[in-house]
C-alpha cells in the first residue's frame, strides 16, 4: 500500500474535488485523512490477489422496462428549484476561458 | 398479538374503528413536540399544518366507513434526506439550502397509503455522514434519555423523535450503520433491511451500493408493519427486488424453538464496553432459554469491515456528491466563472465531515491509488460476503452489540474522526454484504443508558430476524 498522503496530495484531491481549502484545514485533513488511511493499512495482511472485487451487493444485471412513455418531471418545478434559470434552461456563469 | 398500548398499531387500530380520531393522536404526538422539542431537536422542520390536514382527511374517511390502511393515523417522523414534494429536504447541510423537491421518496406515498401522518423532517449527520447528529448544518440532536449524550447518527434525529414520544414511527436510512445505532442509544428498535427491499427512490445518495431505508419503532410488531408498509419492488429504482415482501406481522409470535444462532466473536471482543458485551450474552441466553442453540462463531474477515467500509463508502459519495455544483438546484455561491462558481458553492455549502469524506473517496478513486485502496476494500468486501455464507450454512442468524458502547458525550468525538468511525463497527458488516439486521433494546448499561443488540439475518431473511427480536423484546428487562 501506498506511502502516508502529504499535504500536497491533499491539496491536489482538494482541487480535483473542487474544494478550497484554507492552509488550517489543508494540515487538519492531511491529519486526519493520514489516521484514517493509517488504519486501512490492516488490509494489506490480507491475501487477496485470487479474490473478485464486489461492487454491489445484489447480482441484478440487465433492469430493463417496457418501452412505454411514462411522464418526467414537472419541467417548470423542476426548473424552480434552480438557483438561475434563462429561457427554460439552467443559467450558469462563463464556462470559456478558464483553466481545464 | 394484541398490540402493545401506545404502540403504532394500537393508534392505527384506534383510528379504523373510530374509537379515536387521527386530529386527536395527532395532537397529543404535536403537544409531546412542543414540550420537549426546544430541548432534543429531533426536527429540521414540523409539519404541524400540512399534518392536521392529512389527519382532518383521515378522519373523514372513516367516517365515510372507508379504512385508510394498516398505519391509519399514525404520526411519522422522516429523516430529512427523504424528499418530500414541495417541502424543503435539507440533508442537514447548508448546499440544499431552500431545495424544495419535486417528487415524493417512494417510502413517503407508501407511508402516506397505508394512512400514516407525516409530522416533521428529522435532523442527521449532513448527508447521513457521521454516528453521532452532530455534524449537522442545524445543530446537534440530543439524546432523551440524558441530553448531555448525543442520539447516535446519522439518523439521530428519527430515533430520538421515536425515543421521545414525539411519532410512534419513524424512517431513516442506514449505510454503515445509521438506523440501527441510533436506535441501540436511544433505546428503540432499528431495522436495516436486505439490500434492495426497500426502495430508495427519493433517498438523497450516500454510498449508493450500501444505503437502504428502514424504519425506527418502539416495538417490534410496529416495525414490522412500518417495513411491511414500505418494502417491495419499485421500477424507479433498478436495484429494487423483484420479489414479494416477506410476511413480518404474521411470523412474530413463532419464536425461536429449534433456530441455530451464532454469535459473533470479532463483533464481542475488542473496543465492545464490558456493561454491552454483558448485555449480548444475556440476549444470548434469552435465545436458548427460548430453545435456540447458541453458539460462537468466528466470522474473521468482519475485523476488516471497518477499513473498506472507510474506503468504499467514501469512495461512492465522492462520485455522488459531485452534482451539488450550483447549477440545478441548492446554494449557489457566484463566480466569475462556472468552474470558481461551483468551487465557491461547494466550499461554502459543505461542512468538515462531509468534505473529509469527499476528500478521502477522491483520493481512493484517484490514479496511482485506485487498486490499492478502492480495489482492495471492493475484494475485502467479497471476503465478507463468502465468509457470512459460510456462517449461514450452519446458523439461521447471528447476534452481536449494535453498538460498541452506550450514548457517549456530546463533543466527545468530533475532533478525532477515527473515533467516531469506530461506532460503526459492529453494523459495517451488514451494509457490506447486502443482508438485514435489527437493533433491538436489551436492557441498560453501567451508565443507566441504553443498549441494543444487534440480530443479523442473510438476504431476505426478515422473517427469522424479526422472529429472534421478538423473543428478545418479550425478554428484555
Amino acid at each position: 500500500m501506498a506511502d502516508a498522503i502529504t499535504r500536497e496530495q491533499v491539496a491536489h484531491v482538494a482541487r480535483l474535488a473542487r474544494l478550497a481549502l484554507t492552509d488550517d484545514e489543508l494540515d487538519r485533513f492531511t491529519d486526519q485523512l493520514a489516521a484514517v488511511l493509517d488504519h486501512a493499512r490492516d488490509l494489506e495482511a490480507l491475501a487477496l490477489d485470487d479474490v473478485p472485487p464486489t461492487a454491489h451487493p445484489y447480482p441484478l444485471v440487465n433492469v430493463l422496462r417496457d418501452d412505454v412513455v411514462v411522464p418526467g418531471l414537472d419541467r417548470t418545478e423542476v426548473l424552480a428549484a434552480a438557483p438561475a434559470v434563462e429561457a427554460g434552461r439552467f443559467r450558469v456563469p462563463p464556462i470559456l476561458g478558464e483553466e481545464p | 398479538m394484541s398490540p402493545v398500548p401506545g404502540s403504532a398499531l394500537a393508534l392505527a387500530r384506534s383510528v379504523r374503528t373510530g374509537e379515536r380520531s387521527a386530529v386527536a393522536v395527532l395532537e397529543e404526538h404535536l403537544a409531546a413536540i412542543e414540550a420537549r422539542e426546544a430541548e432534543v431537536h429531533a426536527f429540521n422542520l414540523v409539519l404541524a399544518e400540512e399534518a392536521r390536514r392529512a389527519a382532518e382527511e383521515l378522519d373523514r374517511r372513516v367516517a365515510a366507513g372507508e379504512d385508510p390502511g394498516p398505519l391509519a393515523g399514525v404520526p411519522v417522523a422522516l429523516k430529512d434526506n427523504l424528499c418530500t414534494r414541495g417541502v424543503p429536504t435539507t440533508c442537514s447541510s447548508r448546499i440544499l439550502d431552500g431545495w424544495r423537491p419535486p417528487y415524493d421518496a417512494t417510502v413517503v406515498s407508501r407511508l402516506r397509503a397505508a394512512g400514516a401522518v407525516v409530522v416533521g423532517k428529522t435532523n442527521l449527520d449532513e448527508f447521513a455522514m457521521g454516528s453521532s447528529t452532530e455534524h449537522s448544518a442545524f445543530g446537534p440532536t440530543r439524546n432523551p434519555h440524558d441530553p448531555t449524550r448525543v442520539p447516535g447518527g446519522s439518523s439521530g434525529g428519527s430515533a430520538a423523535a421515536v425515543a421521545a414520544g414525539f411519532a410512534p414511527l419513524a424512517l431513516g436510512s442506514d449505510t454503515g450503520g445509521s438506523i440501527r445505532q441510533p436506535a441501540a442509544l436511544c433505546g428503540v428498535v432499528g431495522v436495516k433491511p436486505t439490500y434492495g427491499l426497500v426502495s430508495r427512490y427519493g433517498l438523497v445518495a450516500f454510498a449508493s451500493s450500501l444505503d437502504q431505508i428502514g424504519p425506527f419503532a418502539t416495538t417490534v410488531a410496529d416495525a414490522a408493519a412500518a417495513l411491511e408498509a414500505i418494502a417491495g419492488h419499485d421500477p424507479a429504482d433498478t436495484t429494487s427486488i423483484p420479489e414479494p415482501v416477506p410476511a413480518l406481522s404474521a411470523v412474530l409470535d413463532a419464536g425461536v424453538d429449534g433456530l441455530r444462532v451464532g454469535l459473533v466473536v470479532e463483533l464481542c471482543g475488542e473496543g465492545v464496553a464490558a456493561d454491552v458485551a454483558a448485555r449480548v450474552r444475556a440476549a444470548a441466553d434469552a435465545l436458548s432459554a427460548a430453545g435456540a442453540a447458541v453458539e460462537e462463531v468466528s466470522v474473521p474477515a468482519t475485523r476488516y469491515g471497518l477499513s473498506a467500509y472507510y474506503l468504499i463508502a467514501p469512495a461512492e459519495a465522492s462520485s455522488n456528491l459531485a452534482r451539488y455544483d450550483g447549477v440545478r438546484y441548492g446554494l449557489r455561491v457566484d463566480g466569475p466563472t462556472t468552474g470558481e462558481m461551483m468551487t465557491a458553492t461547494r466550499t461554502a455549502g459543505f461542512g468538515p465531515e462531509v468534505k473529509r469524506r469527499i476528500m478521502l473517496g477522491t483520493y481512493a478513486l484517484s490514479a496511482g491509488y485506485y487498486d490499492a485502496y478502492y480495489g482492495r476494500a471492493l475484494k475485502v468486501r467479497t471476503l465478507i460476503m463468502r465468509e457470512f455464507e459460510a456462517a449461514y450454512e450452519r446458523f439461521d442468524l447471528l447476534l452481536s452489540p449494535t453498538s460498541p458502547t452506550t450514548a457517549f458525550p456530546l463533543g466527545a468525538r468530533t475532533e478525532d474522526p477515527l473515533a467516531m468511525y469506530l461506532s460503526d463497527v459492529c453494523t459495517i458488516p451488514s451494509n457490506l454484504a447486502g443482508h438485514p439486521a435489527i437493533s433491538v433494546p436489551f436492557g441498560v448499561g453501567a451508565d443507566g443508558l441504553p443498549v441494543g443488540v444487534q440480530v443479523l439475518a442473510p438476504a431476505l431473511g426478515e422473517a427469522t430476524m424479526f422472529r429472534a427480536a421478538a423473543v428478545l423484546e418479550e425478554a428484555a428487562p
